[in-house]
């Protein structure tokens, strides 16, 4: 071996790129295997906070069993078409609310919600975090029923505003103090979603 | 390699002599973060277990090949890739202890232990050395973290693993199991580690 393909970067890295490829077809594998039961479990999950998000906590604990149907609501937007997937809730027949499973960027990673609404989708009912990698001891707080119960009851027909040092009521939520990014980041979530499916929801009650 | 450690010296080291909590300090933030609970405390320890000895060996395994200015980006690689196996196996199988743990299973992979042991035993020795030394300091690890948490679960919630063992009249001090009680803890526990470790050189002195 010459000397300039000694020193080449490449070459000396060959170690390297190699545990990379592995790891990466063993990680790929790992996913396979391991990705549909997380996925069940999201599902499972998702399907037990179903009363809670649409009725309340307290209610929940009392009331009647609901009868979740999944559904999936495809919204065509000017560039794609964006499938969300929503769980409908029937208490006695009638329509209770819905619960939208949605996704966004956060401060760290994706952050998953479960938004929670009144069946002509005009105002949140509950608030669920499903995922999220935010850091801890600041943005992870979004996770705690005191922050997320501020939803509880908002109109939605101005999106909602997470705002620093104390919300004034109507669309404002209080932002979490030294994680603005990640309470930014759960209203637009928010926001986006409850702006593409109020209509096709709204539309839906009025159907039922 | 004849100044090196054996394997069973390696093992019994990482327990008490060289314990990772209490002797090099190593690995404080899941030490302080995840010992609220006994079951958060050893759900970590078996992730690090996991993720220490199957790096231990593989890092092992190929340290001959290893070249010098490139070991850190190796045992990176190396740690992170079992971290996220370790990741993916409790959101599939325990679930709710997956999502109490949050990003501090991910963080493993910044953990001082397991690239210390990597640079300290694994790129030098052989893989039994490499594997005792990995189980040895996991155990230490685990030690660490149980004590803490059996001290913070039993004075801020009166139970272990979650099952009530004080009588009710017990006033639950809530700031054992928020933040300051794992600094707390901490702090008596390392202080009475170090008196009590200080004293018997005293007394061969003497002797």
């Amino acid at each position: 071996m010459n000397a300039t393909l000694r020193d080449n970067n490449i070459v000396q890295a060959w170690l390297v790129l190699l545990l990379a490829v592995c790891f990466g077809g063993m990680l790929a594998g790992v996913q396979l295997a391991l990705g549909p039961k997380i996925e069940l479990n999201k599902v499972n999950e998702t399907r037990e906070k179903v009363p809670e998000l649409v009725l309340g906590a307290q209610a929940a604990q009392a009331g009647a069993p609901l009868a979740v149907e999944p559904l999936t609501v495809s919204v065509e937007k000017p560039a794609k078409t964006v499938r969300y997937s929503v769980y409908e809730a029937k208490k006695d027949g009638a329509l209770a609310g819905w619960v939208v499973k949605t996704a966004g960027q956060g401060y760290a990673d994706r952050i998953e919600v479960l938004i929670g609404l009144a069946p002509d989708a005009g105002s949140l009912t509950g608030l669920f975090v499903l995922d999220q990698k935010e850091t801890p001891g600041l943005g992870n707080k979004i996770v705690t029923d005191e922050w997320r119960g501020q939803f509880v009851g908002k109109a939605v027909d101005r999106p909602l505003a997470a705002v620093k040092g104390g919300a004034k009521g109507g669309s404002e939520i209080d932002a979490i103090t030294g994680a603005t990014i990640s309470s930014h980041a759960v209203t637009s979530i928010i926001n986006t979603a409850v702006a593409d499916l109020r209509q096709p929801l709204a539309e839906k009650a009025r159907g039922n | 390699m004849a100044d090196q450690p054996t394997a069973m010296e390696r093992f019994i080291q990482g327990i008490l002599p060289e314990n990772p909590t209490y002797r090099q300090l190593l690995g404080l933030c899941p030490t302080l973060a995840v010992t609220n609970g006994l079951n958060q405390a050893l759900t970590m320890a078996g992730a690090v277990l996991f993720v220490l000895f199957c790096a231990n060996v593989m890092i092992s395994l190929i340290r001959d090949l290893l070249k010098p200015h490139l070991r850190i980006v190796i045992f990176t690689l190396v740690i992170a890739a079992f971290v996220t196996v370790a990741d993916r196996f409790l959101a599939a199988y325990l679930y709710q202890m997956s999502k109490t743990l949050g990003p501090y299973i991910p963080l493993i992979i910044v953990n001082c232990i397991i690239i210390c042991r990597c640079e300290v035993c694994a790129s030098k020795q052989g893989v039994v050395a490499a594997g005792a030394d990995a189980i040895g300091q996991s155990l230490g690890f685990g030690l660490g973290l149980s004590s803490i948490a059996a001290v913070r679960e039993i004075l801020g919630t009166g139970a272990l693993f979650g099952i009530k063992v004080l009588p009710a009249v017990w006033p639950d001090w809530v700031i054992m199991v928020l933040p300051p009680g794992a600094f707390l803890t901490f702090g008596i526990l390392l202080g009475a580690v170090n008196w009590y470790s200080a004293r018997p050189s005293k007394a061969t002195r003497t002797n």
